[in-house]
Formats: C-alpha cells, structure tokens, sequence
C-alpha cells in the first residue's frame, strides 16, 4: 500500500511537470473536459431545480386531496368525447356528496371563469377567477399575507367580496393597501377582504393561486355565470395522505349514488389526484433528464477523445523519455502509471475548474429556477473527471508501459 | 566467481522472410573491477550485445548469468528491476530528461527503486559532487556543455551504485578534449573499485581499457589484454 502510494505521489509529480511543460496544449486539452464537466454538472442542477420546482408546484395541490371532476385532469385513457358528453356536475350533486360524506375534512365547490379585473386604471385581463366556498380555504394549504378567506356569511349570500392571489394584488395595488379596497369585475365592484401570500411556483401557471382571485360561488352565479354554464369541481380535503384511499372509495361510492348510476353503468365522473400530476411530471422530468445528459455526456464523450488524442501525441512525442526511464529502470506499471496520472490530472483540474464554472452559471440560474449545486454535484465532478481522464489515457498509458526500450532508446 | 558469464548467445531477428544474425555465437566472462573495451565495426553486433549485457534486450538463444542470476529467461519487470539497482548506462546522446534539472535526472533511478524523496536527493547531489558538478546541480541539460551533460549521465549511473557501468560510445558526441576528461573520469571510477564495459569503434578510446574484445560479424574475433594502457591525465580547467 505505502508502495503504491509513493508511486501515486511520484507519477503525479512527473505529469505535473509534463503538463506545466506544456501549458498551451495542456489548456486546450483540458478545455474539452472544463466544457464537458460544466455541461453536466449545470444540466444535472438545472434539471434538479426543474424537478424540485415542479414538485413544489404539484405539492400547492396537496397530497391529501382529491378532485371530483367531470374531467380526467392528468391521464387520459377516457377518449375527450366520452369525458365531454358526461353530465355536468351541479351544485345539487356537491351538496348531496357534501351531506352524505362521513370522512373528508373539508369539502368545497370550484367553478371558474376567465374575467379581467379593475381597480381605478389598473386592470389585469383573462385571469382565473374561482367561485367557491368558505370551506374552500380549508381544502388547501393557503396562508395570507393580509386579511382573511371570505366567511360562511358572505359565502352563502353571494356578497362582493374577493380574495386576490399575490401576484394580482401587486399588479392592482403596487403600492399595498389592497386590504379593504375594492375592486372591479365586469362592472360589478367587490371589497377585497384578504390577500395570499405568495406561492413562488410558476409550475401551475394560470391555475397558481398566486395568479388567481377568489370570490363567493353564489356571486358568481348572480353576476359572471351561470350555474348550468360549465361543471362544477368539488373540492376535497383527507384527514391526512393515508386517508385519501379511503375518501376516494368513499367519493365514487357517493357519488354514483347520487347520480343514480346503475350497476351496469361505469363512472360519469373522475376523481382527480396529485398522485396523477406527479406521475406525469416524473415522466417529463425523466426524458428532460435523459435527453439533457446524453447530450452533454456527449460533450464530455469528445473532451475524452481529445484527452486520448494528445496523450497518445504525447506519448509518440516523448518516446524517447518512456526508453530513458525504461533503461534506468522504470518497470510497465510505472509508466503506465505515470501515462495514466497525466491524463487523469489534466481531467481533474479541468473538472474542478469546470465545477466552479457551474457553480457560477447555477448562481445565475437561480434567479429562474431554485438551483444550487450540493456537494454530491461537487463530488460527481470529481469522480467523473478522474474516470474520464482514466478511461481516455489508459489506451496511450498502456502502448506507452508496452515500449520497447531498445527501439525507443533509438527513437528520433 | 565471474560477475558476468555468458554462452553461446545468439540473437536472431526476423527481417521480412530473412533471419539476420545480429548475435551468431558468443561466450565470454567479466569479472569484478574489470575495465573492458567492446571493439568491432557497425554491423558487427556490438550494439546488440551491448543491449543484451544492459539487459535492455534478451538473447534469443543462449544463456546470460548475470551475479548468479539467469537474466536471459526474465520477465520484463525482472529485467527493469535488474536495470535499475545492478547496471549503470551511459549514452552516447546522453539520454538526459531534457525538461529536469541535473539532480532531477540523477535522481530518478533512485525514484524507481523507491527510495525517499529526502534520502534521494541527497544522493543524487553527492553523486553529482562526485562528477566535479557541484555547481551545476540545478541546471538543466540545455544550459549544460556535452562534457557536462556527460558527467550527469555518469552521475546518473553511478547514483544506484550498480555492479557494471555500460559505457556506449561515451565520448562519441564530444570534442576530443572534452572526452579525454570524461575518459579520465571513467578511469576515475574504475580505480574506486568499479567494472566497466565500454562499448566504442575507436581504437584510441578502447585503449583506455584494461581488455579489448573485437566483435566481428557476431562473432569474438578477438580477446586481448591491452599491454601498453593508454591513462589519461587530468586537466586543469574542466570543460
């Protein structure tokens, strides 16, 4: 062990000195690998805060919670027609699931309509906005940052009242003050009674909280839409994720009754799951994962070939050093040895350096997307640069330990 | 007991379908602190015997023992191991790593055979004091004259303390001057105890020796104790 230690430390020297001895080409060279590691290490961060951003963006919908739908939301083997042509669900439908329901928590109603929204000469257009009840807040994990959810009060007589997602009240109310002022909805004035706090997840886009506006369903109803218009979502909250199997079972069972569906008949609704989401945002993420590494693996690939190029450059150039050491006595594992830690000391400088591009570039990314590199990313620069290195020298190392010493002695 | 015995040795290379006879049939004997001169024209299979002695080549038939040892059946580790503690070379190119310093080059068979990186320097400057170079030591070998550069390469042979030093064709890239220094060098070395073979085609320079074996055709055409040695003086301003 001490012996293949001191042959370590001795054949790092000697290529230290080879590539010192060599600056310009040992920059080039390593400039595939600083490339290749950079590509990696930033496409492997970039795709964690991918992944990451997406999971937070799935987790606003909380795993204890099912959708009871007219539509499949996520995975559609149901053809779209057979989904359209189902009956809506109605208001009479929630309330009869609603009073029948045992285990839920909480459950709410959804309906939306896509509205611009007024205050003075501020508008926002086309946003989300989301009819519902005061029970709505508790099937979901919304904090605010001013004010409150509207009350079963106002909830059931229709009142003008609105709760406005973070980014709607900056838009509306740059300055604050959006508590208590009011706001215009297709003419009709509302009183904002409380503001989200931001949720900072652009994965939702137009279904995030943060670009959406709540108001009493009932309003809805009498001012924006019509009750028959489209189908309701219902809304429902499980004690806890163990308990959302048994709420579901318990939600089909409802409601097949209460829409008075026969044995024979399947299912004229869909209940609707994180579970779902995230199975097809997993799918995504994985073919972003695989197509991002093969492509800079590929990158790195032709740093590789470059490492082995110029060592076995070097090593035709230096023929006579690999006879002179033979001569004196270097045995085929020195040199092999020797050849190998040249090469995997140009990777791992490269690597490092590369690594600290990345740390840079993910500094930069960061302000679109949660990266930040850890240390197995610092750990995975390392082991990949050495390998590559390893792997691309070991050909020339190997012809250079398999030198004749006589006929390198000769070489001109 | 002789240091170096071999017989019957023979090395045959494959040239296209001919079989060209470097080596035909040779046997001889050194001893301890002998001073040999190995004679012959080119083609006459000097340097291939030369090779075959420094155990950088082995015979393709026949049998070299080396210090009681069998070196013509031996691995190629073996044979560096052997190259490395027991046989000091000198070239006539000089074979100096033209990138390191004179100690560096001095030290690295000592780094092949293992030897700590504080102990080895140490050496490796001693040797070099021996040589006349102490002024020299950090200097690399383009910054050096051939004379001098001959003088690390005999550092660099001597730093192992070997049993023989393969000496080929040591002053053929100098100035006759500078050679004769690096003969009296040689002469120098034998004296403390040390055999050389030198392997050379002048018949000046093979005077130096004690014994002159002329090679011809690869075969021994001769094997004579030289009766007038020619010793060399040593010169006031050292090139």
């Amino acid at each position: 062990m001490s012996r293949f230690l001191f042959e370590l430390k001795e054949g790092v020297i000697i290529s230290l000195k080879a590539i010192f001895a060599n600056k310009a080409r040992s920059v080039l060279t390593t400039l595939g690998i600083i490339i290749g590691i950079w590509a990696v290490i930033t496409m492997s961060t970039a795709i964690k805060g991918i992944d990451i951003a997406f999971q937070d963006g799935v987790a606003s919908l909380g795993s204890d919670n099912i959708y009871i739908d007219k539509w499949e939301w996520f995975n559609n083997d149901t053809p779209w027609w057979e989904l359209r042509n189902r009956r809506n669900i109605d208001m009479d439908d929630f309330r009869a699931y609603k009073d029948a329901a045992q285990l839920p928590v909480a459950v709410a109603p959804s309906m939306w309509t896509s509205q611009t929204v007024k205050q003075r000469d501020r508008t926002v257009e086309f946003i989300n906005i989301q009819g519902t009840t005061n029970d709505y807040i508790e099937t979901t994990n919304l904090s605010f940052a001013e004010g409150r959810f509207f009350n079963e009060l106002e909830s059931n007589g229709g009142r003008a009242v609105i709760v406005l997602g973070w980014d709607i009240a900056e838009n509306l109310f740059p300055n604050g003050g959006a508590l208590g002022s009011t706001v215009k909805v297709k003419g009709h004035k509302l009183k904002v009674v409380g503001v989200l706090e931001e949720q900072g997840s652009w994965v939702m886009g137009n279904w995030n909280p943060d670009n959406q506006v709540y108001l009493p369903i009932e309003f809805m109803f009498k001012y924006l839409q019509r009750e028959s218009f489209r189908s309701i979502t219902i809304n429902v909250r499980a004690e806890n994720s163990i308990a959302v199997e048994e709420v579901k079972e318990e939600a089909i069972g409802l409601m097949r009754r209460v829409r008075g569906l026969t044995y024979d008949e399947i299912n004229d609704f869909s209940i609707n799951q994180q579970e779902g989401l995230l199975n097809e945002i997993n799918q995504t993420v994985g073919v972003i994962q695989i197509a991002g590494l093969f492509i800079t693996g590929l990158s790195l690939f032709v740093g590789a070939i470059g490492i082995m190029n110029i060592m076995f450059v070097s090593v035709k150039e230096r023929t006579r050093e690999i006879g002179i050491r033979k001569a004196i006595g270097a045995k085929r594992r020195a040199i092999l040895g020797q050849f190998l830690s040249e090469a995997a000391t140009i990777c791992l400088m490269g690597g490092l350096i590369g690594l600290g591009i990345a740390v840079v570039t993910s500094i930069i990314i960061d302000r679109f997307l949660p990266t930040s590199i850890q240390i197995d990313a610092v750990f995975l620069a390392i082991v990949i640069s050495l390998f590559t290195g390893l792997i691309s020298g070991f050909a020339p190392a190997y012809t250079a330990s398999k030198l004749d010493p006589v006929d390198s002695l000769r070489y001109e | 007991m002789n240091l170096i015995k071999i017989e019957h040795i023979a090395k045959i290379y494959q040239v296209g379908t001919e079989e060209v006879h470097a080596l035909a049939d040779v046997s001889l004997t050194i001893d301890k602190n002998e001073y040999v001169a190995i004679m012959g024209p080119s083609g006459s299979g000097k340097s291939t015997l030369m090779n075959i002695l420094g155990c950088l080549d082995t015979p393709t038939k026949g049998l070299y023992d080396f210090e009681g040892e069998n070196v013509s059946e031996m691995e190629d580790n073996d044979l560096a191991n052997i190259r490395n503690q027991k046989i000091g070379f000198v070239f006539q190119t000089f074979n100096l790593l033209p990138r390191s310093d004179a100690l560096h080059n001095v030290e690295l068979p000592l780094i092949y055979a293992g030897v700590p990186s504080h102990e080895r320097k140490e050496r490796a400057r001693q040797s070099l004091i021996d040589v006349g170079l102490e002024d020299r030591i950090h200097h690399k070998p383009n910054e050096l004259s051939g004379g001098q550069r001959q003088r690390v390469a005999i550092a660099r042979a001597l730093v192992t303390r070997p049993s023989i030093i393969l000496a080929d064709e040591p002053t053929g890239n100098l100035d006759s001057k500078t050679g004769e220094d690096i003969m009296y060098l040689f002469n120098e070395i034998h004296q403390q105890g040390n055999t050389i073979i030198l392997v050379t085609h002048e018949e000046y320079i093979a005077e130096h020796a004690a014994r002159i074996i002329r090679l011809k055709d690869g075969f021994i055409a001769a094997d004579e104790h030289v009766e007038k040695r020619y010793v060399p003086q040593k010169r006031e301003a050292v090139a």
